[in-house]
């Protein structure tokens, strides 16, 4: 019987119960869930999305910087938070699922647990379209 | 394996008439191994009594501390084999981020809060930040995982030849959930309980009582059961009961959920009691 670390469960949990759209991904980098604030702005709910592989959800919403520049995998904050196990940050544009486009800021950070597990990384997005 | 229950109670040691049934002692399991290898599950008051048992003879005893709540190790320094020289005793808790074992035991096991400090009792005391791989002590091969409770708080599961014990006295799978249980891979514990041949799971409050209590870190007796049946047990029994229970609350509440079929066996933890594993 396999099960999620449980920091990865609480961190899933507490992600359910606030408003600010939250990213969680495994240490492989598949994305495990989104709670759903983040669906609004992805543009898909979570149980229809299911979990997906970051080369999936690192390119499926067409991520580019401010200027429409198409970002690469490893220029995205949850990507970088996860290689480098290091808070990260950017403004970018996506298209959500929906066909809508949506600028947003993205701070990153690792999800670290005793004895220096790598458990995985969550992301808090910002939609900068709402100010 | 055999198994024997020397504290049941959750929380605060809870002697007194309306409890003589199930008893008043704070959480302490042995656990024997068929070569005779004893593993004591944490150190409530019910390793008083234990250790007034132990053979003069053996030569190694490993206890395994879930976490440090008081109700968890109040029992340690009475436990008789560590005034022992020469015995080798072996105990294994969580480490918190910033400090060993050795520094959060030593807050309770020291003057002012205790007389004696670690370092003088006479036995040969280890002390290891339980490992979160695999371990074995002789036939007896330990998982030790994090679960849902506040603070650093592992869970273990037990086995050898004979069959499995899972062990999480304190322990709050439900906390955060809407609809619980989630799906086994969302829900804290399951991997080490999962077709256990005996659970022993925290079942402190009613449905009503954990409303009031949520965060805390323990279960409604509803919650085990449910539990249970995801992790698909053979054996559940309840523990860590309130300390405000008397005998015949914790019937009533054995009784409320034996309503519905249950696709286990359901004992509820009586101080004293044994089991066998195989």
């Amino acid at each position: 019987m396999t099960q999620k670390q449980i920091e990865i469960i609480l961190m899933r949990q507490l992600a359910s119960y606030l408003a600010l759209p939250i990213f969680i991904v495994d240490p492989q980098g598949n994305l495990i869930f989104f709670n759903e604030p983040a669906e609004a702005l992805l543009g898909r709910t979570f149980d229809e999305a299911g979990e997906m592989p970051m080369s999936e959800w690192s390119t499926i919403f067409e991520q580019s910087d401010e200027h429409g520049n198409p970002l690469l995998p490893d220029e995205l904050p949850l990507v970088k938070a996860l290689k480098t196990r290091r808070p990260a940050y950017r403004a970018l544009r996506i298209m959500g699922l929906d066909g809508v486009p949506r600028r947003l800021e993205v701070t990153a950070y690792p999800l670290e647990g005793q004895g220096g597990r790598l458990l995985g990384a969550a992301a808090l997005f910002w939609m900068l379209d709402h100010e | 394996m055999k198994i024997t229950l020397w504290g049941t109670r959750g929380s605060l040691p809870s002697p007194g008439p309306e409890t003589v049934r199930y008893g008043g002692n704070t959480s302490c399991v042995e656990v024997r191994s068929n070569d005779g290898t004893l593993l004591v599950l944490d150190a409530g008051t019910g390793i008083r009594r234990l250790g007034n048992v132990i053979e003069p003879d053996i030569v190694r005893i490993d206890i395994l501390l879930t976490h440090l709540h008081m109700d968890h190790i109040q029992g340690f320094g009475f436990f008789g084999p560590l005034f022992r020289p020469g015995l080798d005793v072996h105990v294994y808790g969580p480490p918190s981020t910033t400090h060993d074992l050795r520094t959060r035991l030593t807050k309770y096991l020291s003057p002012p809060l205790f007389p004696v400090r670690l370092r003088d009792l006479p036995a040969r005391l280890s002390l290891h930040d339980v490992p979160m791989e695999p371990f074995s002590v002789n036939g007896l091969r330990i998982e030790a995982s994090l679960i849902s409770h506040p603070g650093p708080t592992v869970g273990y599961r037990i086995s050898d030849r004979s069959g499995t014990l899972a062990y999480m006295p304190d322990h709050e799978p439900a906390l955060g959930v809407e609809k619980f249980p989630l799906p086994a891979d969302w829900t804290s514990g399951t991997a080490l309980a999962a077709g256990a041949d005996l659970l022993i799971h925290d079942s402190q409050y009613t449905l009503w009582e954990y409303a009031d209590h949520v965060g805390w870190g323990h279960s409604a007796i509803e919650h085990a059961v449910a539990f249970a049946a995801v992790a698909k047990v053979k054996r559940l029994l309840t523990f860590h009961h309130d300390p405000g229970h008397s005998d015949e609350m914790v019937d009533r509440m054995e009784q409320a959920v034996r309503t519905q079929p249950l696709p286990f066996e359901l004992i509820t933890g009586r101080e004293d009691a044994t089991f066998k594993i195989g």
